[in-house]
């Protein structure tokens, strides 16, 4: 495991790369829990301040400490889409690997649901979900459902590897030692289907966290929770742009563009790193 | 030919299925809520002025039986269909009483018009840049062009396009950044009327075709550098066939396949981010709509323009399953 790190650092500019844009945002959301004030209360400031040595990223026109409101702001936002990525990556492994391990009937049907849960577009469902939950749609919620909608594209790459690893000779040697089904597919197979899970934990955080934020900026979430989405819809709600309040929605931005280019960095690496061909070439040999 | 016959009624069947599950998703979504859609209406028009609960009540019962909720849930779900299949959605609240499908197919067109152009775009050129990345991997040009890829693909539509808005609205304005065609044209097949709507359309496109493109190049470039490794593509360098020729005949068609299928897959995303980045600059689309039906609390709408989504893109897939022969002979002969 350590060893991997270590040659991705060494020979993957851009996994360097993602791993500092993604450390410096993670260390930006950890901030968040020494803010001197409650995140979410607004008038404790003066509004509409431009950065300065004491407010470093300045103040909105809701009197909030834009630097503090951020780091919580963020780290709402990564949590979020950590949530999403861990539900929906158990679903996709448990339902991949079954439906590869297991083969037949599993198989079809399991294939055959992941094929209609592709073809749904997801933005309509969740407006839905707003539109009857309003308010109660928190976080949690909004997660659980993306969840269910997260894992088919991943279930199948993750079907092909365990398709192959069936055939193999441990495998079969596993099957005649006495091992049950869900042994091998836990013990044996899991560790061949990680570096998977990884890459697409990060792909899978790039669109949860994107669609979170387009929730939000359209006011379709509880607005009450800072998140990235939610800053940018107060933003526009008050006009910030028009105002001249620029750093209220300059800020978030590039912070967003920086985690959703650090997350796609470490994703596009990583599978670099799964093909030995691409590895190999990489490593110059 | 039957294989062909076998594997598209196997895609149609798919089709249906999909289109089925999706909308009975949708209908029990919007009814399953705590929230029902008779108490917001009346909780919306007795805010305004108050009424004598005899009112109130009366209005709950014509209510009631106007939106069908007086049966059970599987009877309001068997009704819905009765009615979906004739094409009846029901009224719209947005502007009662136009049947809410006329509002969505007067939108309907907007919406594909450009989604179909900037897949078209993106999917293209996409595929042959990343193409001639892969196979020429020392060009200058192609590794810049992959360094902006990778810094727009992960950003969110709707910052591309807010971005878009902030630089050609605010910054520099030359492009109009809201609506689908000029106040001062008269909507009729004029080449006045083509020209403006070709002018609106220019900043949402650029906006679909910043973030959609780089998907494509990356997983071409992927793909190509490769099957490059691969012995026949040597042997046929070896055996001196041109180099257009193998980069196109021999690794670009090959790689189209997945392409192609990734395509399928993604077209669903591919429609939120059309939706939103017309949300952003007031398209005449489904998007616009969808969202003024949430805001005003319209249900049929909401559940119309839902239905609607979820059968277009269904059926889009199901075309593009059906091209795969062309580009892929083994499915011809299986």
């Amino acid at each position: 495991m350590f060893s991997v790190f270590r040659d991705l650092l060494r020979y993957n500019v851009e996994f360097l790369i993602g791993v500092v844009l993604v450390g410096f945002i993670t260390i930006f959301a950890c901030l968040s829990f020494f803010a001197p004030m409650e995140p979410a209360m607004v008038y404790v400031v003066p509004p509409d301040q431009p950065p300065s040595w004491q407010f470093w990223f300045g103040t909105n026109s809701r009197g909030q400490d834009m630097f503090w409101q951020l780091t919580d702001a963020f780290w709402n936002s990564l949590t979020f889409g950590l949530t999403v990525a861990v539900i929906s990556r158990i679903i996709s492994i448990v339902i991949g690997m079954m439906a590869g391990y297991l083969g037949g009937i599993f198989d079809r049907v399991f294939m055959f649901f992941a094929d209609i849960f592709v073809a749904i577009p997801i933005f309509p469902i969740l407006i839905l979900f707003y539109f009857v939950l309003r308010s109660d749609l928190n976080s949690f919620n909004l997660a659980l459902v993306m969840a269910c909608f997260g894992w088919p594209y991943d279930a199948r790459l993750i079907r092909t590897v365990a398709l192959g690893l069936r055939h193999r000779e441990f495998t079969r040697q596993a099957v005649f030692a006495g091992m049950s089904p869900v042994k091998i597919m836990f013990e044996e197979h899991l560790p061949y289907v990680m570096p998977i899970i990884f890459s697409t934990a990060m792909a899978n955080m790039i669109w949860s966290i994107g669609l979170e934020v387009t929730l939000a900026v359209l006011g379709f979430t509880n607005i009450t929770i800072p998140t990235v989405g939610t800053t940018l819809f107060w933003a526009n709600n008050h006009s910030a742009l028009i105002v001249g309040i620029w750093w209220w929605i300059l800020i978030p931005v590039v912070l967003l563009v920086m985690m959703f280019i650090g997350l796609f960095l470490l994703a596009v690496s990583m599978n670099e790193y799964i093909d030995p061909r691409s590895r190999l070439r990489r490593m110059g040999a | 030919m039957k294989a062909y016959f076998l594997f598209a009624l196997k895609r149609l069947l798919q089709l249906f299925a999909v289109c089925f599950a999706g909308i009975s998703a949708a209908f029990f979504i919007s009814h399953l809520s705590p929230i029902s859609p008779v108490d917001s209406i009346i909780g919306r028009v007795s805010g305004r002025s108050t009424y004598s609960p005899e009112a109130i009540r009366a209005l709950r019962a014509t209510m009631t039986e106007l939106f069908g909720l007086d049966v059970p849930l599987w009877q309001q779900y068997l009704n819905f269909w009765g009615r979906f299949v004739t094409g009846d959605l029901g009224p719209s609240l947005l502007a009662f009483p136009t049947p809410a499908l006329r509002l969505v197919m007067i939108a309907l067109p907007w919406t594909f018009g450009l989604l179909t152009a900037t897949i078209i775009i993106n999917w293209l050129i996409g595929n042959i840049l990343g193409g001639l990345a892969g196979y020429y991997q020392n060009n200058r040009f192609l590794k810049a062009f992959g360094i902006v890829a990778i810094g727009l693909q992960p950003i969110p539509h709707y910052i591309v396009a807010f971005l878009m808005v902030i630089l050609f609205g605010f910054l520099w304005p030359i492009l109009p950044i809201s609506g689908g065609f000029a106040m001062n044209v008269r909507v009729a097949w004029t080449p006045e009327f083509v020209l403006s709507v070709l002018h609106y359309a220019l900043l949402p496109a650029l906006s679909l075709v910043l973030v959609g493109i780089g998907t494509w190049f990356l997983g071409m470039r992927a793909l190509v550098s490769n099957i490059v490794t691969e012995d026949y593509v040597t042997y046929a360098e070896l055996a001196g066939v041109k180099r257009p020729t193998i980069l196109f005949a021999y690794v670009i068609r090959n790689a189209m396949i997945p392409q192609l299928t990734s395509l399928a897959m993604t077209l669903g995303l591919i429609f939120s981010g059309t939706i939103i980045i017309e949300q952003v600059f007031s398209y005449p689309g489904l998007g616009t709509l969808l969202v003024r039906a949430v805001n005003e609390g319209d249900t049929t709408v909401v559940l119309a323009v839902s239905s609607i989504a979820i059968i277009a893109v269904a059926t889009a897939i199901f075309i593009i399953d059906l091209l795969h022969p062309i580009f892929d002979p083994r499915v011809r002969v299986e």
